[in-house]
């Protein structure tokens, strides 16, 4: 799909994946969490767990949500801290983080497209991991949760974490650009 | 393991709650049963001398139709990505799955036999026979079949190719099970040696299904 | 009180809240009555004591095919006239139904136990109630399987309708094929008209037991409609943003 591709990003850094439809920036990120087999070259965290692989310290936010509408969104959010395991916080803590507060008991079918990504995003805040590897995050937010990922981004890279991005637009955060294809 | 019994736990609820397809399976087991008498006629020592086998049977029928989402609903809405990145082994993940499913499915399918056994005219000996096979062989068929489910996340397809691919595996299952019923209701086979085979098949697919159906879905993925 | 009134949750609901008490006392009355009369009724000279099962058996399984009567006019009202109660009087009453059915099979075993030596025998009447049992089962998992009760609505009341013109057709085939594999060998019971000491306490429990379905109905379609509420409370609830 692609190859002569080089790229770093550090602690507290943005990498911006950029791009025309079709240059594989989705593939790049799901190379990296793990779910696509690379053909060739490597990938590596340096400084982390040593015991945990690359996927396993990583947060991937990928076009599906990853939810039930079976479940109400405290069920959604809280099987997803107890399987992904590792430094937890509090669900209904998380749910008002992302303005949702006030539907943690109502069935996840209720809620509309950008409150079932509010609710994806809640799930970074609600297990800590240093990577996030985020396909399109802001693509079905409005203005006021753009804002708001906007400041969960910020407090991640605080707290000295890493942002693998693929987007169209401007995240609203000063990031360093890979440009990928135009062959 | 906190991990393997939220898995657990979801599936369950998922498939109890409004949309899931736990129910229809036992539906689906009983309108099987009920609809052999039609074909066979309304003979009653007949229908009892077939009856373990239509239990049987149907009971496959009824475990293969809903095992059809096991995978594919975690794949659509990426579900299945986030299992596959996490720390639990995707080979504990896979089993964790097919017990949830057995407990949700498999499960009622036994609890209804007894009432079916009465349709068939199986009397109380009989009955047992059947639930006691059902109750050792059905996990090997859940197990044996989460293999065809994820090959059906692989190939984008479900359906009639997971039966196609799945039923062949099962058949040691269904002659060992039918085998054991029907030594214990007309011999002249023991019960225990067919039996001793079903626990003996059931434990094998213990450990064949998750690590077939964990390799396959690693592969499958896109 | 026309249907037209009757179209407004909130009037409907007021109105039941006063029928309803009445309704299930009367029930209660009348199914004592019943009950009373039906114990202190001889004893057949065929079957002895157990043809007092009759007295359940009967009203069940009359009501059995009753209720989904009930069922296609309230399916005719979701297609054809649009009601908006007619869905959650068609959901409220797949599982009463469901539930007469299902005692009129298990009265009907326990009856045909010292009658026939088994529990269950593929006699065309038993095997119908059967197959009725499943339509409704298949009607409930049906109401279950969409999440949205009024897109449930118009496929359930399609499947009631032609559930409506099956029946008698299943019943038809059940027949044919019963005496084709087994010419009569079951005595069955009737033969010279009832006898007015088993007759009345009969009609009494049959109309008990519309009663109590009559009861049960309403109160179930109460419990629908506040449950359809509540889900638009929380839709409601949903799509507002948090301060």
């Amino acid at each position: 799909m692609f190859s002569g591709l080089d790229f770093e990003a550090a602690s507290g850094e943005v990498l911006a994946v950029v791009g025309p439809n079709g240059s594989g920036k989705t593939s790049l990120l799901r190379l990296i969490a793990g779910l696509l087999v690379s053909g060739g070259g490597s990938i590596g965290l340096e400084g982390g767990e040593a015991e945990l692989t690359l996927p396993e310290q990583s947060h991937y936010l990928g076009h599906r949500d990853a939810l039930k509408p079976a479940l109400s969104v405290a069920e959604n959010l809280s099987f997803w801290r107890d399987f992904l395991g590792g430094a937890t916080g509090d669900v209904k803590e998380c749910l008002t983080a992302v303005g949702l507060g006030h539907a943690t008991y109502l069935p996840a079918a209720f809620l509309s497209a950008g409150q079932r990504r509010r609710l994806s995003i809640a799930r970074l805040l609600v297990v800590r991991r240093p990577v996030w590897l985020l396909d399109e995050p802001t693509s079905a937010l409005d203005t006021a949760g753009q804002e708001l990922f906007v400041g969960v981004m910020r407090e991640h890279l605080a707290s000295g974490g890493i942002i693998v991005a693929a987007t169209h637009t401007p995240l609203g955060i000063e990031a360093r650009e890979l440009r990928m294809g135009g062959k | 393991m906190t991990a393997l019994a939220a898995l657990i736990r979801r599936d369950i609820k998922i498939a109890l709650r409004v949309g899931g397809g736990a129910l229809i399976g036992v539906l689906f087991f009983l309108t099987v049963t009920v609809l052999m008498p039609f074909a066979i006629g309304p003979d009653l020592p007949l229908l009892a001398r077939l009856g373990p086998a239509i239990l049987w049977l149907g009971a496959l029928l009824a475990s293969l139709l809903t095992l059809d989402r096991l995978f594919t609903a975690d794949h659509e809405d990426g579900s299945l990505d986030l299992i596959v990145m996490g720390q639990t082994p995707l080979e504990l993940a896979c089993a964790a799955k097919a017990l949830a499913h057995w407990l949700a499915a498999g499960v009622p399918l036994i609890a209804a036999t007894p009432v079916l056994g009465l349709l068939l005219n199986l009397d109380t000996a009989a009955t047992s026979a059947v639930a006691l096979t059902l109750l050792v062989g059905t996990p090997a068929l859940t197990f044996t079949g989460m293999i065809g489910a994820a090959l059906a996340v692989t190939l984008h397809r479900g359906g009639l190719l997971l039966a196609v691919l799945v039923l062949p595996l099962s058949i040691p299952v269904l002659i060992f099970g039918v085998a054991a019923s029907q030594a214990a209701i007309t011999g002249p086979l023991s019960f225990g040696t067919p039996f001793s085979i079903l626990c003996a098949l059931s434990l094998v697919s213990f450990v064949v299904g998750p690590f077939a159906a964990a390799a396959s879905l690693r592969h499958g993925l896109d | 009180m026309t249907l037209i009134d009757l179209a407004n949750p909130s009037k409907f609901l007021a109105l039941t809240a006063r029928v309803l008490p009445w309704l299930a006392g009367a029930t209660a009355i009348l199914l004592l009555v019943g009950l009373y009369q039906a114990a202190v009724a001889p004893d057949d000279y065929q079957q002895g004591a157990t043809v007092k099962i009759m007295f359940i058996h009967v009203p069940n399984a009359w009501l059995s095919m009753f209720v989904w009567g009930v069922m296609s006019i309230a399916a005719l009202g979701t297609l054809v006239w649009r009601h908006p109660l007619a869905d959650v009087a068609a959901k409220a009453a797949a599982p009463i139904g469901a539930a007469f059915t299902f005692l009129a099979l298990v009265t009907g075993s326990l009856w045909g136990r010292p009658m026939w030596g088994t529990y269950w025998e593929w006699d065309a009447r038993l095997t119908s109630v059967l197959i009725l049992f499943l339509m409704y089962l298949g009607l409930m998992a049906l109401w279950r399987a969409v999440e949205d009760p009024s897109r449930a609505a118009r496929a359930a009341a399609v499947l009631t309708l032609v559930g409506a013109i099956n029946l008698p057709i299943i019943k038809f085939s059940v027949d044919w094929w019963n005496t084709l594999h087994q010419p009569a060998s079951v005595m069955r019971m009737g033969g010279p008209s009832l006898d007015n000491a088993f007759l009345i306490p009969l009609l009494v429990m049959a109309v008990g037991f519309s009663l109590l379905f009559m009861t049960l109905h309403l109160a179930a379609m109460r419990n629908e409609i506040l449950r359809r509420r509540v889900r638009s409370l929380q839709m409601m609830q949903a799509s507002q943003q948090a301060a």
